[in-house]
């Protein structure tokens, strides 16, 4: 391999890159852009300045303050909920051996591939039913679920491999297995339920169907589904639709560039397993 | 002496929160969908049993069969291309970028493509219409800008080019996983193999066919099963860029049924599609999870 050779791919790379890129750059600079320059100068020129009133009337006509309060609350209450639940079933999985413990695993992944389009209506006519139809608990209660059959499958895999030992001596030093639970496994495991938490705050926060079958009114519904409805009416003009798509991008950065690390490492061994 | 219980069972009452959960939200919806697809329910009054009738209309409904067609183009978008770029980028991350330019610059690299990925689907459409609008959308405006205005088009808007088109955009979307994925995977491959390849005097392209491609089948089948399995599902990207339109051109299963749930509330059709869609995703799961089994047997020396 030459360095004549090296440079052209780096380009090219860094090329296919900024094309990934290009659409949220785009997307900032015409945020910031009154609508009068937005339709005179286009999409392509530089703003002249900072034209803030935009986004700020967005925020407000979409309530985004507690659109984000909805998301916040709902992909966090999955999160802690999904991984408890995630816990307590690879516990009896992988640490506890039951028996059958094949089968319950299968069920697990089986459970995990399943289409929320074969459950949506039910969950919606169950809901309903129950006098939880339109509420954010429903939708943690379902999302927690969901989660959790990943996290069990996952989860259950990982305390396979927890040394025995460990477990042996705190049982001979008279602990039951709730302590063996809470005092050792869930703290040696800490990194990977880091990952868990993350996946699912991530994967709860994007999730767009059955949020958009069970959340409808305007002070219940989340970031996506807020946007989602807003895009599929048809009813925003090019500003609004520009200034809904960086109030989207926004959280989904933050979360990037916090949880980086953790993402890429969560991807590698959630694949390989 | 006290008896020893055996220790085996006693772990089961931890499983007893997630079995009951999973009852209520997962076993008895989808047991309820199954069954309802046998009948003609709308949503109120009491279900009638159909048989096999809402099957049989399925056979002969252009629009159920379009729309697994349409399925065909999404797996080509969100497996087949992102599988094959994302093999090459990764190798070329990995080996040029990685080893010359230090790791850093790939991860940078790396991270730019990964961050669609956390993207929610409904935000990534908005960003996606708003670029691809017919007027004042930035793709026209730099078609027209660079001299090429009569390349502009109604991306998706025309009939017979929506499909191309969210095809793109879901290109977009995926390529981050399998990049990851695959430069994860190539971090375990023994470096002696490519000095043996290196020695022998193979070029990169034969050393990535190979060593490099051999060595992470098992990660090639993973990214293609569940990417697959993705593009079945995908109903996000549809709803927000082109909601299944025009007429039809882009429609997939799942917005398929999602319509015929809460539009047209054909309940027990809407069952029926999809049942017909699980089926099928459960099939090629099956499917997948035995060659990926292959691919990781096979590779013990």
């Amino acid at each position: 391999m030459t360095a004549l050779r090296r440079y052209p791919v780096l380009v090219a790379l860094g090329l296919a890159a900024l094309f990934m890129v290009v659409p949220f750059l785009i997307v900032a600079v015409n945020a910031v852009k009154s609508p009068a320059e937005y339709s005179q100068n286009g999409p392509l020129s530089l703003p002249h300045g900072l034209y803030l009133d935009g986004l700020k009337g967005f925020w407000q006509r979409v309530d985004y303050s507690q659109k984000l309060v909805n998301s916040v609350l709902i992909s966090g209450s999955v999160a802690l909920l999904a991984t408890a639940l995630s816990v307590l079933n690879a516990y009896a999985i992988g640490i506890g051996r039951i028996r059958g413990r094949t089968w319950v695993l299968a069920f697990f992944v089986l459970a995990n591939l399943l289409p929320q389009e074969a459950l949506v209506y039910p969950l919606y006519y169950l809901s309903k039913e129950a006098g939880l139809y339109d509420t954010r608990l429903s939708v943690i209660i379902v999302f927690t679920v969901i989660q959790s059959a990943f996290g069990t499958y996952l989860l259950s895999a990982v305390l396979g491999q927890f040394p025995r030992e460990i477990i042996e001596a705190a049982r001979i030093d008279g602990a039951n297995k709730w302590q063996i639970l809470v005092r050792i496994v869930v703290p040696v495991s800490r990194p990977t339920l880091g990952v868990l938490l993350v996946f699912f705050f991530i994967w709860t926060w994007n999730e767009f169907l059955l949020p958009l079958v069970m959340l409808i009114s305007n002070d219940n519904q989340t970031v996506s589904v807020a946007l989602g409805v807003l895009q599929g009416q048809r009813l925003m003009d090019a500003t609004m639709t520009n200034a809904a798509a960086l109030l989207g991008v926004l959280p989904a950065i933050v979360f990037f560039l916090v949880f980086q690390r953790t993402l890429t490492r969560g991807i590698a061994v959630g694949a390989v397993k | 002496m006290n008896v020893p219980v055996r220790p085996r069972d006693s772990y089961a009452p931890f499983l007893l929160p997630g079995a009951l959960a999973f009852l209520a939200v997962v076993i008895v919806p989808f047991l309820m969908n199954t069954g309802v697809s046998f009948t003609d329910w709308q949503g109120v009054g009491s279900p009638h049993w159909s048989g096999l009738a809402n099957y049989r209309e399925l056979l002969h409904d252009s629009e159920f069969w379009a729309s697994f067609r349409h399925s065909l183009f999404m797996v080509v978008a969100m497996a087949a291309i992102p599988t094959a770029l994302g093999l090459v980028l990764a190798a070329a991350l990995f080996d040029y970028v990685g080893k010359h330019f230090g790791t850093r610059i790939a991860a940078v690299l790396r991270a730019c493509f990964y961050l669609p990925q956390v993207l929610p689907v409904a935000v990534a459409g908005i960003v996606w219409s708003w670029i691809l609008a017919p007027d004042n959308g930035s793709l026209n405006a730099l078609l027209k800008a660079v001299g090429l205005g009569s390349w502009q088009q109604d991306w998706l808007g025309d009939p017979d080019l929506a499909l191309y088109t969210v095809m793109g955009v879901l290109v977009w979307v995926q390529i981050g996983f399998p990049l990851v994925v695959f430069m994860a995977g190539l971090g375990r491959v023994d470096p002696q193999l490519y000095e043996a390849a290196e020695l022998d005097g193979a070029g990169w392209w034969r050393r990535f066919w190979h060593v490099t491609l051999p060595q992470i089948r098992p990660e090639v089948y993973v990214v293609l099963t569940w990417c697959t399995i993705a593009a079945l599902k995908v109903f996000g990207a549809v709803y927000v860029l082109t909601k299944g339109g025009p007429g039809g051109a882009t429609d997939v299963p799942s917005y398929f049924s999602f319509t015929t749930f809460f539009e047209k509330t054909q309940v027990g059709y809407g069952s029926a599609i999809s049942t017909v869609l699980t089926v099928l995703i459960l099939a090629l799961a099956v499917l997948g999870l035995k060659l990926q089994g292959r691919a990781e047997d096979g590779d013990t020396p």
